[in-house]
């Protein structure tokens, strides 16, 4: 599998490299796009956006602020009637009328922050897009320059050094250094070359150097940027079926609450007749009441939650094309990871020199090192470096020596050089124990056992000859990166399975699956196979992830529950997954999956501490209500709330306050740990739950003395 | 609270836990068709009743089809009992000639809007009685109309848990059952053998099974009693296997001969919570883990518990009024103290307090004391109970299926707090399953809350058609919150299929007739088919895998879990109605004043 290009190759000296900070320290690391929580610039367009948001054709889309809304524009024009009327509770209804207001604004402020975020992102990339011209190659090979949004699929352009790249696009001819700092926020540039799968270029990158064609896959306003903007502005967010199943369960709850309160006056009425006496509760109060029971917290910072579970995807420079896919990261049980690059360090390094009888290892670390010095592959400097860290050889100028270098051919399996009259080769074991038997050596029988012990434990045994004699093997080894196995261990308590998926023989992989602690592996994996492995998982109803890069990949990709297509790859690939990482790191699958589930978790916590809530606010508002019928009901105001009026009001400022206070969490969502489902319930329940229930009593308490101290009620 | 009363209701419950999974096991086997014991008797005639009626039990059935069979057979036992009612006047087996121009003095006359009440009560396992039955119904009718649909509805109730057991046992497939093989197997294999048995034992402590006519008696004290007769052992013990409720007599199961002894009171309330209690041990072993079974009957068992003491405690604690005024109301080793208002004195507080609980936990509605005589809290704990959908144990069948119902909305919200979608037993909860839950929870609160709110306003014209009376406040026995207590329980007790009423209430006009049979129509079907639509959703939907990151449903957090959401849910929907009734009554009699 490929890297993340212009990766410089890896070297012995990063053996001990453990992942790097940002990806191992926390499962949710900020990312490279994370801006402040509240950043001056987004609080003001999110207050500004708060007000916009009371248009009653926007709120109707959430059930339960619309109720507060109406019964904010009721109470309001109880108000505007005791203004007319000289009623005596004026002051009370104005200052109800005014925080129910506040409870929408607020709502609505939740989501403006949200979006916010994603519209200013969006924003910054909008100023890129600015119209750039293409030097469009026409079938006569005449160059016509034209403006990008000209361009339709199947034009042909070529790009130079400092040009921007006018479209998504294949280079179809050279290669060229691109900046898709724009995209990914990396500033580091990459290399993009014809054929393979390094040949998309997305519009709006710029070229660095040398000059490519290129052939346009995309037409205006269809381009990848303009996906991206849409996405990250949240424009096409539509709202995924957990989300509307909650908002069933609580526009539900809202209507059992609204019928509480709504048969409240009959009540009422039977009770004064019955007792002969007191008042009927106010619309106000009742409003209040209504109020205060739906589930207001989670009805107002729902969609917050849930654009901010796609922004903080979006911090981790992960484009999700659906807050669906991200929700379905959430569920997975399989993830399917790729051994190279992600498991293991992108190639196999030497670690080990092991000679045969006879022959001191330094010996052949100095045959081993000669015979690499002119191969170029990251295994063949591997080899160079391992020789000179251990046995503190230094890589020999080769020009000073009369050398012949043989390069590696897949017909005789070895390489070498003709180096000062010895004929160093390394390669195969059986390749170099024939080159030996042609020249007339013989093979030590210890070479087989030692070939074959390496082979069992998952390693290739490089094998080293001067001439006819054979003088032991250089241990290739696929090395597992740091910190996988202990990330792998917290997914296993998520309850996710991990799979590798390795084009290695079942022996070698079954030794690197043991080492990296997976708890599966696919060897001699074709694309097919892929294919066949995740409809087989699925068929037992579990949720699969699964990223790739490559054309032949993209079946796969589509077919899985979470397919995150690496930024480096192919357009198929970024078309077949339902996520691109920008950052091409095959291991974020890992961190989607926990911003998924502290998607769903945030959402639970939030509605059952929304609903526990309820609890204390009967105890401040019917008490206010009936006691004026039965002053035995006093017995229920368990707060001593001073005034029936200041009851109620506390209560629905505490209400209201309540949003905002939950704002921060509800956009960087509820602390997340990577432990088994039982003792996560049981620490939100707690939270949450018994919180919920706790919380408002002393809230709601204070309110009602400071109500006192500044005689606002 | 005294300690041979504690053991009492341990003991009930013991025996309740012992049968729980022999019956389970068995109904299990019934409903899958498998080979019984009881098959070499009766499976000659289940064959014969499926040639008759040309069923063909393997023949399955998709959720919409098993709707039609249970509706098209509710319509049918409807017009059924309407007519029986509306004809016995003409028909036999009627030694008092009600509906007849001979019938005696006191008789209550079969009017259209109480023959429907009737006709909706025994279709919906509510058994609601807006008459006395021993002056209003022949032999004929209590046979043949009512005693029938006692079985009929309760085997409906249970066909509907099975139902959406199969819905989370099997998966992806679109079928749940054949529901007229399920509705045979279960009267045959399970109400009719249990029945035999217990009307035997009935019978022997002293019930009475008879075609006479009421005969008289002159007691010691020389004052002329009538004793009513009749066919009443055949009937007694259905109307608690089947957790119906609706006595042959107005005294109900206070009554000598509905109840004759202690033994009698404690195998009543046996049979009240057996085939409930037994149902959740049928769930887990259809879904393959008993420990699912056994949560939900933990879940149930907590709220019994809660609830039965609470009442015990309420009642053997007794009045402060009466007590200040010197009478002593503490237990003593002759007398029982406490509240003893409107109970049997062979009973005792305990046996009433708990047949209270276990007939409104369950939706019986069957009562051997007068819950309007409770004292507020006491009271409270058979409204709250009927108010919360009655999931402890429940009604045949509808027990179980509401409680699944809320499990659906307690997974719901738990699950995503662990970080998944939510899943229950290895399905995956989502829109469907969520509205459907909603819509039941639903469809009851708002019979309850908005006839309760009409009835304690309305004003008909005194002498007039629909409520005689005059206003319909005027029906009851008491005035201030025990009125609108007695209101609220009516309807509580219609929406919930219960049928036991907090009585001082008059309920048989048309107006009370009318708005409670709709109540129970509502409160029965609105939940019947949104159980068999997550039932059709849940076959689709595939297995899923357990996994450490499932949130496990066999523990002790899912059951604290399931009990906060029934509790929640009921407490947030009736504290508002509840603060006016028996809460506000509570604080008043604290403070001296009674209604």
């Amino acid at each position: 599998m490929i890297n993340a290009p212009f990766n410089a190759p890896i070297r012995p000296s990063e053996h001990k490299t453990e992942i790097p900070e940002h990806e191992s320290s926390a499962l949710i690391s900020k990312g490279v796009r994370a801006r402040p929580l509240f950043d001056p610039e987004i609080l003001k367009r999110a207050t500004k956006e708060s007000f916009l948001k009371l248009n009653p054709w926007h709120v109707v889309k959430n059930p339960v602020i619309f109720v507060v809304e109406v019964g904010a524009a009721l109470t309001t024009a109880f108000v505007i009637k005791d203004a007319f009327t000289k009623g005596p509770d004026i002051f009370f209804d104005i200052q109800i009328s005014l925080w129910l207001w506040f409870t929408v604004l607020f709502a609505n402020f939740a989501e403006a922050m949200a979006e916010a975020r994603g519209k200013a992102q969006a924003d910054t990339l909008r100023k890129t897009k600015s119209d750039a011209t293409a030097h469009k190659v026409l079938p006569d090979k005449r160059v016509e320059v034209v403006s990008a949004s000209a361009l339709r699929t199947g034009d042909v352009v070529f790009c130079e050094a400092g040009m921007l790249i006018p479209g998504d696009g294949e280079v179809i001819e050279g290669i060229a250094t691109v900046d898709e700092s724009v995209i990914t926020g990396e500033s580091a540039p990459v290399i993009r070359e014809a054929g393979g799968d390094r040949s998309a270029v997305t519009g709006g990158t710029k070229v660095l150097s040398d000059r490519i064609t290129i052939r346009i896959t995309s037409n205006p306003g269809e381009t990848f940027l303009d996906r991206m903007i849409a996405l990250v502005e949240g424009a096409v967010r539509q709202k995924t079926p957990n989300e509307i199943a909650l908002n069933i369960l609580i526009a539900g709850l809202t209507l059992i609450f609204l019928l509480a309160v709504a048969t409240l006056p009959p009540y009422a009425k039977y009770s004064i007749s019955a007792v002969g006496g007191g008042s009927m509760p106010s619309v106000a109060v009742l409003i209040s009441l209504l109020v205060c029971l739906i589930p207001t917290t989670i009805g107002g910072l729902l969609s917050a939650i849930g654009i901010a579970g796609m922004d903080r995807v979006m911090q981790h420079n992960v484009l999700a094309m659906s807050g669906k896919a991200v929700e379905a990261a959430g569920d997975i049980n399989t993830l399917l990871l790729d051994k190279t690059g992600t498991i293991t360090f992108g190639n196999r390094q030497a670690v080990e020199f092991i000679p045969v009888e006879g022959v001191s290892a330094a010996e052949l670390a100095d045959a081993a090192q000669l015979s690499s010095l002119a191969d170029e592959t990251p295994e063949g400097r591997s080899v160079v470096v391992l020789a000179k860290e251990k046995y503190n050889l230094r890589g020999r100028e080769v020009s000073e020596h009369e050398a012949d270098f043989i390069p590696f051919s897949a017909y005789t399996r070895m390489s070498g050089v003709d180096i000062d009259g010895r004929n160093l080769r390394k390669g195969a074991t059986e390749a170099i124990a024939q080159f030996v038997a042609e020249l007339g050596g013989g093979v030590p029988e210890s070479l087989t056992r030692i070939s074959d012990g390496i082979s069992r434990n998952g390693g290739t045994p490089l094998a080293v000859a001067d001439g006819k004699k054979i003088l032991g093997i250089i241990h290739l080894k696929d090395i597992v990166k740091g910190g996988m196995k202990e990330r792998l261990t917290s997914l296993r308590a998520m309850g996710i399975r991990s799979v590798m998926i390795t084009g290695d023989n079942p022996l070698t992989a079954a030794a690197i699956a043991h080492e990296a602690g997976v708890d599966d592996f696919l060897a001699q994996a074709t694309p097919k196979d892929k294919l066949e492995y995740i409809k087989k998982e699925q068929a037992e109803g579990r949720l699969v992830a699964m990223t790739g890069d490559g054309t032949n990949d993209a079946p796969a990709l589509a077919q899985a529950d979470v397919g995150v297509a690496m930024n480096t790859g192919t357009m198929a690939a970024k078309e077949a997954g339902n996520m691109v990482d920008l950052d091409s790191n095959p291991t974020k699958l890992i961190e989607i999956v926990a911003i998924g589930k502290q998607l769903l978790m945030t959402r639970g916590s939030l509605t059952t501490f929304s609903i526990a809530n309820d609890i204390a606010k009967y105890f401040a508002i019917i008490p206010a209500m009936f006691a004026p019928i039965y002053p035995a009901l006093n017995r229920l105001n368990i707060m001593g709330l001073h005034s029936p009026e200041s009851a109620v009001l506390s209560a629905v400022i505490f209400n209201a306050l309540i949003i905002i206070v939950l704002i921060p969490l509800a956009l960087r969502g509820v602390n997340y740990k990577p432990v088994t489902a039982g003792r996560m319930l049981t620490r939100n329940l707690l939270i949450y739950g018994l919180g919920g229930i706790i919380a408002p009593f002393p809230g709601i308490w204070m309110i009602d003395r400071l109500l006192a101290v500044f005689h606002l009620a | 609270m005294t300690f041979v009363g504690i053991l009492q209701i341990l003991v009930f419950f013991g025996i309740i836990v012992g049968l729980t999974k022999p019956v389970g096991t068995y109904m299990y086997r019934v409903f899958e068709g498998e080979r019984t014991f009881m098959h070499r008797v009766l499976g000659p005639l289940e064959r014969l009743i499926y040639r008759i009626s040309g069923i063909h039990p393997d023949e399955e059935q998709s959720w919409l089809r098993y709707s039609g069979s249970l509706i098209s057979i509710s319509i049918f036992s409807f017009l059924f009992v309407y007519l029986i009612q509306r004809l016995q006047g003409y028909l036999p087996l009627n030694p008092l000639h009600f509906s007849t121009p001979h019938a005696p003095s006191f008789a209550t006359a079969m009017t259209p809007d109480l023959a429907f009440n009737t006709a909706i009560s025994f279709l919906t396992n509510t058994n609601w009685q807006s008459y006395s039955p021993d002056t209003t119904m022949s032999y004929l009718t209590q046979m043949t109309a009512l005693a029938v649909q006692n079985f009929v509805s309760a085997a409906v109730g249970i066909a509907v848990a099975v139902a959406l057991i199969r819905g989370f046992a099997r998966h992806t497939v679109k079928t749940i059952g054949n529901f007229w093989a399920d509705v045979t197997r279960c009267i045959l294999y399970i109400l009719l053998p249990i029945c035999v048995l217990s009307t035997l034992f009935f019978v022997w402590q002293g019930s009475i099974q008879n075609f006479n006519g009421p005969v008289t008696a002159h007691t010691l004290e020389g004052a002329r009693q009538v004793i009513e007769q009749g066919p009443l052992a055949s009937q007694l013990s259905i109307k608690m296997l089947g957790t119906n409720g609706g006595g042959f007599f107005n005294a109900n199961s206070a009554h000598p001969y509905e109840n004759p002894t202690p033994l009698s009171n404690v195998l009543q309330m046996v049979l009240i919570f057996l085939l409930g209690a037994s149902l959740t041990y049928m769930f887990g072993k259809a879904v393959k883990n008993t420990k699912q079974g056994w949560a939900v009957f933990t879940a149930m068992s907590v709220l019994f518990f809660v609830g039965v003491f609470v009442c015990y405690w309420a009642e053997q604690r007794g009045n402060p009024i009466i007590e200040h005024m010197g009478v002593a109301s503490s237990y003593t080793g002759t007398q029982p103290g406490g509240n003893m208002e409107g109970k049997e004195v062979r009973f005792g507080i305990v046996q009433s307090t708990l047949f209270a609980t276990v007939t409104t936990d369950a939706s019986c509605g069957a009562v051997n004391s007068m819950h309007d005589s409770y004292t507020p809290l006491g009271g409270l704990v058979p409204l709250f109970n009927m108010q919360t959908d009655e999931v402890i144990f429940g009604g045949v069948g509808a027990g179980l299926y509401g409680m699944l119902l809320y499990a659906i909305i307690a997974v719901f919200i738990g699950g995503l707090m662990v970080g998944r979608t939510p899943e229950y037993v290895g399905k995956k909860i989502e829109q469907k399953e969520v509205k459907m839950a909603i819509i039941a929870i639903l469809a009851t609160s708002l019979c309850i809350l908005l006839f309760t709110a009409l009835s304690s306003v309305s004003q008909f014209k005194s002498g007039g058609y629909w409520n005689p009376p005059g206003p319909t406040t005027a029906n009851t026995n008491n005035n201030g919150p025990h009125g609108f207590s007695e209101i609220l329980y009516a309807y509580s007790s219609g929406a919930a299929n219960n049928g036991s009423a907090f009585a001082g209430l008059n309920a048989n006009t048309p107006w009370y007739n009318l708005t409670l049979a709709i109540d129970m129509f509502v409160g029965r079907f609105l939940f019947i088919i949104p159980a068999l639509a997550i039932a059709g959703s849940l076959a689709k939907k595939k297995m899923v895998p357990v996994t450490s990151g499932t949130l496990p449903t066999d523990g002790t957090l899912f059951v604290i879990l399931l009990i906060g959401t029934v509790v929640l849910i009921g407490a947030l929907t009736y504290f508002p109605a509840l603060s006016l009734g028996p809460i506000v009554e509570h604080f008043q009699m604290l403070s001296g004043k009674v209604f």
